[in-house]
């Protein structure tokens, strides 16, 4: 299965749950689109819950850096919640466990961004 | 040793292929679902190196898989046939300067998850990249 994403608000947080595999094509492309209309409406606090993502490749990660870069530059702020083991290895390897905040908590990501 | 070879054409397709093919390979010598996973990566990021940078879509090009089992191993090598690449231009992407840049990490994930990895000129033209990942050290 290609990605499934949506997005929902919790007080001034978007919260944005993606399904599934983020992966070149279509998965990282529908990533992108919407991180990308998100900041473009003005959300500038934006929680990607990756909790149900089962794979994400390296393009896949690329638009991850690359939607941090778009919300950072329309001054909001991107976190992430809710990575699986193989997840966070990937954070690890890449070194991104630096650039990203990352939350195992909903309430406590929420909590962040006050 | 057992070995399969498939050509592959210059698609995202070939990218599903590919991952099926190793991974039905790599179940019948015994990886667990790590390895699996780690394998399956290693795979799609080289055959999209090779549809993608290698070969550039173009459908008169073809990706040339050959999958080798043997009692310990599993030995992968996919060579496209494009203009060849040096895998010391890419930046590193751990460097602090390059943690934000939006692609060159595929390389390195390849590296993390088999355990040898050469890229090599294609005969007669192209790269070759070979990766080896062992049953015993996988386990």
């Amino acid at each position: 299965m290609s990605v499934k994403i949506s997005h929902r608000q919790v007080g001034d947080v978007t919260v944005v749950d993606a399904a599934g595999r983020i992966t070149l094509g279509e998965g990282a492309s529908v990533f992108r689109d919407m991180i990308r209309d998100l900041a473009a409406k003005g959300n500038k606090k934006i929680l990607i819950n990756l909790n149900e993502v089962s794979y994400i490749d390296s393009s896949g990660i690329g638009e991850m850096v690359s939607s941090f870069t778009t919300v950072t530059n329309h001054g909001g702020q991107l976190k992430l919640l809710g990575l699986t083991k193989r997840v966070k290895d990937l954070l690890q390897i890449t070194k991104l466990y630096t650039v990203f905040e990352v939350f195992d908590d909903e309430s406590s990501a929420i909590r962040s961004f006050a | 040793m057992a070995e399969r070879k498939i050509l592959l054409d210059s698609t995202l397709d070939s990218v599903e292929v590919a991952e099926t093919a190793v991974l039905g390979a790599a179940r019948e010598i015994g990886f667990h679902e790590d390895d699996l996973h780690q394998l399956g990566m290693a795979v799609r990021e080289s055959m999209v190196n090779a549809v993608v940078h290698g070969n550039r879509y173009n459908s008169r090009k073809k990706v040339h898989l050959s999958v080798t089992k043997a009692v310990d191993r599993l030995t992968i090598v996919i060579a496209d046939e494009g203009d060849g690449f040096d895998p010391n231009s890419v930046p590193d992407p751990l460097e602090e300067g390059n943690l934000l840049r939006q692609s060159g990490r595929g390389l390195l994930l390849i590296r993390a998850f088999v355990d040898e990895f050469q890229v090599l000129p294609g005969q007669p033209r192209g790269t070759e990249v070979r990766m080896v990942k062992y049953l015993a050290k996988a386990s």
